[in-house]
């Protein structure tokens, strides 16, 4: 299929997830273009991260409807997006605490290769992502940057066009971050993302365009020195963190 | 990978070898009875396996293993009597067991039924063979030719040589088929762990939103190991009843449901060998205490599962890995932390 810049790859429309009473999020709208790098930004419970749950499957939306490259992907399975071609990161590390780094990644890229392929494109990504030292150890004696690390691997090593990350600069420290922003900008050179995220700082480094969340809804959608320059957007979000 | 999958099986293979040699030295060495009770240790390692692999490897705590187990030795036993042979009737048992346990399972994980439930589901499923077939003791209740009896059972006709339903095999030749039986099986098992399928299972084991959200369906899997594991456990069923003469609803207790966690507890998770080991263990230790009257059996079974739990929470089989691997490493440690000093001093 080929793809050009500029083509819907995902949307959402009338998108609703409540719980009981709580609106988590309500009547979203939104819009990402191929190859388009976008971040989403909110306060805590804006449901920034209810709305990525939505787009990976993990949750049944209540009302609406999305659409991932014009498919209706509405109460689909995590797997079935995953198979799409869709990478995601979920916000706590999600890993297999008893498979060394290797096997972690393996797993993925043999859901897309043969076995021969699959093995090269592991050393490749234990190469790109210099996570040598432990390519022998078990995750779950790896501290929480590593381990982040290996998860950004496995949604590497399936080389998606979509790429779905929630907080992955969380528990880095600083040079984690910084290379995790790096990896960001050269995953975004084949694919379109989509990152949750609450370190102003790591957004300034890899942003372009950024959704902002209020209460279940989106409430601009610009660039980040825009929305920083937004009275009510300081005030709601920014105003909290001065 | 061909070579890959044989390099990580190396262990498999020295296992299976021993397995064979004990195979053919055992009738030379042991004597008759204690050959026709090996069979039945045979059929209930074979038992043990399956749920190794279901449990170890799937990570589904199937608490009705043993269902499958029965269920193959009766329609084993039916199809034998039916068909006046043992060929077909053996194909039966894997064939109806394995779509029997496809049925279940599909219901379960399609319904993404969680682990507890899972757990109680299997043990029902087993309990309820258990009163049925213990009422089926009247003339009326017959499969073809063969009656069911109730809770005494039906008798099993042996095993013939394939298409010679006339000439049957001695206790001591289903010994050979036994043991041949569960080397197989051990080898099937030690090269699905290490295929695409077996790997992905093991994933899916240690996190199933991972698996699935690296677009792996689940579901599908674990449908997958849960079949084959119940037609491993058919097999048993089928040497069980030929080493025991008969099969009885007894097969379906609480007692022999339980028996078999203990097995793969005691043996260890995420091994073959341990639970078959175990199973042997486990096996002689209770006919040594059933001729002695001083202690209670399960109250000393019920003792070791605790000690187990408390002392070796990972069955024995891993915990000695675990030791063989902490005493080759230090050295090779050593090497790598130097080589480590060393590259970040170059940088």
């Amino acid at each position: 299929m080929s793809r050009q810049r500029g083509d819907v790859v995902v949307e959402t429309r009338g998108l609703c997830m409540h719980f009981g009473g709580v609106r988590a999020v309500d009547q979203v709208d939104f819009t990402l273009f191929d190859r388009e790098l976008r971040c989403l930004i909110g306060p805590n419970g804006a449901g920034k991260s209810t709305f990525f749950k939505c787009l990976t499957g993990q949750l049944t939306p209540t009302a609406g409807e999305v659409m991932i490259r014009g498919q209706t992907m509405t109460g689909a399975e995590p797997f079935e997006v995953a198979s799409l071609g869709v990478g995601i990161k979920t916000q706590v590390p999600n890993v297999f605490d008893g498979l060394t780094a290797e096997e972690n990644i393996w797993i993925s890229a043999r859901r897309w290769h043969d076995d021969r392929r699959a093995k090269t494109v592991t050393a490749d990504t234990i190469e790109r992502l210099r996570l040598g030292d432990i390519r022998k150890t078990q995750l779950g004696r790896l501290a929480h940057g590593q381990r982040q690390w290996v998860e950004l691997g496995m949604v590497v090593a399936a080389e998606p066009w979509l790429v779905l990350l929630d907080e992955p600069a969380a528990g880095m420290t600083h040079e984690e971050t910084f290379r995790t922003a790096e990896l960001i900008e050269e995953i975004n050179t084949t694919a379109a993302l989509i990152v949750v995220e609450h370190d102003m700082q790591f957004i300034r480094m890899i942003s372009r365009k950024v959704t902002l969340f209020h209460e279940g809804s989106i409430l601009m959608e610009d660039t980040m020195d825009a929305i920083s320059a937004d009275k009510r957007a300081r005030e709601i979000y920014l105003g909290h963190r001065a | 990978m061909n070579n890959g999958i044989l390099r990580q099986m190396r262990p498999t293979f020295v296992c299976a070898f021993l397995g064979l040699v004990f195979m053919f030295a055992a009738p030379q060495v042991l004597q008759l009875f204690t050959i026709i009770n090996l069979t039945t240790a045979i059929a209930l390692a074979v038992l043990a396996l399956s749920l190794a692999l279901v449990w170890g490897y799937g990570g589904i705590l199937c608490f009705g293993q043993v269902a499958f187990f029965g269920l193959g030795a009766y329609v084993y036993t039916i199809s034998a009597i039916n068909f006046g042979g043992s060929t077909w009737a053996i194909v039966m048992a894997v064939l109806v067991t394995s779509a029997f346990a496809a049925a279940l399972g599909y219901f379960i994980f399609y319904g993404r039924v969680s682990d507890v439930y899972l757990g109680v589901i299997t043990l029902t499923v087993t309990l309820i063979f258990f009163s049925l077939i213990r009422r089926t003791s009247g003339p009326e209740y017959k499969i073809g030719n063969a009656l069911l009896g109730g809770f005494n059972g039906v008798s099993s006709p042996p095993i013939n040589l394939p298409w010679d339903s006339r000439t049957f095999l001695f206790p001591e030749h289903v010994f050979y088929v036994a043991m041949a039986a569960l080397i197989l099986c051990y080898l099937f098992t030690g090269w699905l762990v290490n295929t695409k399928f077996g790997r992905v299972c093991v994933a899916i084991r240690e996190n199933e939103l991972r698996a699935e959200l690296l677009g792996y369906d689940s579901r599908l899997y674990k449908l997958g190991i849960f079949t084959i594991g119940a037609g491993i456990a058919a097999i048993g069923g089928v040497l069980f009843c030929n080493g025991v003469g008969r099969i009885t609803p007894d097969v379906f207790s609480l007692y022999n449901a339980a028996l078999t966690i203990i097995w793969v507890i005691v043996g260890g998770r995420g091994t073959l060998i341990g639970p078959i080991g175990a199973t042997f263990a486990l096996f002689y230790l209770t006919s040594a205490l059933g001729g002695q009257s001083l202690f209670n059996n399960n109250l000393v079974l019920g003792a070791i599962l605790i000690i187990f739990v408390l002392l070796v929470p990972k069955g024995v089989a891993p915990t000695v890995v675990d030791w063989i691997n902490a005493r080759r490493k230090p050295a090779a440690g050593r090497v790598r932390r130097r080589r480590n000093t060393r590259a970040e001093g170059a940088e």
